[in-house]
């Protein structure tokens, strides 16, 4: 069985780090896996914790008076879930669901906040690879927002 | 030119305001054969000519196929248009996908929306070859599940390659992705030495595309795209069509992006 270490190594949101920062961040991730339909976090809950998805599908929820649960996003294989983590008042945004049976990364954020404190270069390098995530993720909002598929009338109505 | 009378011989509506027409020559002769990603013109009697995509088989020269959206007076004339009703055809045209490139690579199909069109006949070309499943990769997003062209094409290809589809608006009841399609390409696997990549959909989405696999180090020589503009002759006569240096009805309409990136990003060409 591979290690956590080696299966961070793994995992495209760790490319190219340190060994030696491997090895710290193994030191606060554990395997767990979630059965289909399992919430992976919960609106407004603590956020101590966030997850590589090794495979599976998450989806991104929140809910809506009248509609239940609307899927904003879903995430995948070598997609990261979660960064509420790193910013007070720590807590997630939105309902995490897995969709089918998702094995992940558990990383303990507090144990993380930890240890990039002790070391800043930790932390900047952690820093950057989250904030890439996060510039992709708006892109590619942004794109879904902008009804590309729609007809060219339909698109006139949406210009503000 | 002049068209050739067609007629109507099977007529379905893939969602409200997109429709398939299979038309075929009104002598019923054998139809010139095309090549994926080449394109004909329509004319609706007393409304005008459309470039539209051949989204067939090219291996069928019995019929042609086309998807078309309606968006203004003549492609509202060609929607109008019901089974036996004839039409106006000139074509085929254009240069399509360069399928003699594909030997031997992993493919990456990217389509958005109505992109599904031009490049399903490359699709067929693909799957008559008997390739391995896993070569063939088809990224294809929609705005939404209804909004999804050929769903029960979709679902065999599903079984004979690698697809993924993602929806821009999960209604109720998708069990699928969510989210832009460039988001699926940016966890995707590419190896840039081995990989070819086919993309047509909305300009936009074309751009994002390019950047994720430009991103992954795949050469600007491996990509290709189709690209549209209004035209009128569509032999490379009248400059209806023109896109910097090239006219998209003879030099296109599917580009390599190392030929056309200088002006691609250039919203004023
Ligand atoms: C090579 C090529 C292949 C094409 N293949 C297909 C195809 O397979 N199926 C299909 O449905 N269409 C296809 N098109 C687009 C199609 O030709 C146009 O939608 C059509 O010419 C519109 O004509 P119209 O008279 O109905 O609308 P127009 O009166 O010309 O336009 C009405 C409105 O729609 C807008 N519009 C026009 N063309 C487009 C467009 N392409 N995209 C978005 N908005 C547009 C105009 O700006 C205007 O606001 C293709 C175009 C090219 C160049
Ligand atoms: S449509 Fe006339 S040159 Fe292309």
């Amino acid at each position: 069985m591979k290690t956590i270490a080696a299966l961070l190594h793994e995992h495209p949101f760790f490319a190219g780090m340190k060994d030696e920062y491997i090895q710290l961040i193994a030191g606060c991730a554990v395997n767990h896996i979630f059965n289909q339909g399992e919430y992976i976090a919960k609106e407004s809950d603590a956020a101590d914790y966030f997850y590589l998805i090794r495979n599976g599908r998450v989806s991104i929820e929140t809910s809506q008076p009248n509609y239940g649960a609307v899927i904003l996003q879903t995430l995948q294989d070598g997609d990261i879930c979660g960064w509420s983590w790193l910013f007070p008042p720590h807590c997630w945004t939105f309902d995490a669901k897995a969709q089918t049976k998702v094995h992940t990364i558990k990383l303990d954020g507090r144990c993380l906040r930890g240890k990039c404190a002790d070391d800043t270069q930790l932390g900047f390098d952690l820093m950057q690879r989250f904030a890439r995530i996060m510039t992709e993720r708006l892109q590619a909002t942004r794109l879904q927002l902008l009804n590309i598929y729609g007809r060219p009338e339909n698109n006139k109505d949406q210009e503000i | 030119m002049i068209p050739d009378i067609f007629y109507v011989k099977r007529r379905t509506e893939e969602y409200p305001g997109t429709f398939t027409l299979h038309i075929k020559k009104k002598d019923d002769q054998p139809q010139t054969s095309f090549q994926p990603g080449q394109f004909n013109m329509l004319y609706a009697f007393g409304a005008g000519e459309v470039p539209i995509s051949m989204s067939g088989a090219p291996h069928s020269t019995s019929v042609y196929i086309h998807t078309i959206r309606t968006v203004g007076l003549t492609t509202q004339a060609l929607e109008r248009l019901r089974e036996g009703d004839q039409l106006g055809v000139r074509g085929p045209f254009g240069r399509g996908w360069p399928v003699e490139k594909t030997t031997g690579k992993t493919i990456v199909i990217i389509a958005g929306g109505l992109g599904l069109a031009p490049l399903r006949p490359l699709i067929y070309h693909l799957l008559s070859k008997n390739r391995d499943a896993t070569d063939i990769h088809i990224f294809y997003g929609a705005k939404s599940q209804p909004e999804m062209l050929y769903s029960d094409e979709l679902k065999n290809w599903a079984q004979q390659l690698t697809l993924q589809t993602s929806v821009d608006m999960a209604t109720p009841g998708w069990q699928g992705n969510v989210g832009a399609v460039t988001s699926l390409l940016t966890t995707a696997k590419i190896d840039p030495e081995n990989t070819i990549a086919f993309i047509c959909g909305p300009e936009v989405m074309m751009r994002f595309a390019i950047q994720e696999l430009i991103k992954k180090n795949l050469p600007r020589t491996s990509i290709y795209l189709s690209m549209e503009r209004n035209m009128k002759c569509a032999t490379g006569h009248c400059g209806h069509c023109q896109w910097g240096p090239t006219f998209i009805c003879k030099d296109g309409p599917v580009f390599c992006y190392e030929e056309i990136h200088d002006w691609f990003h250039r919203t004023e060409v």
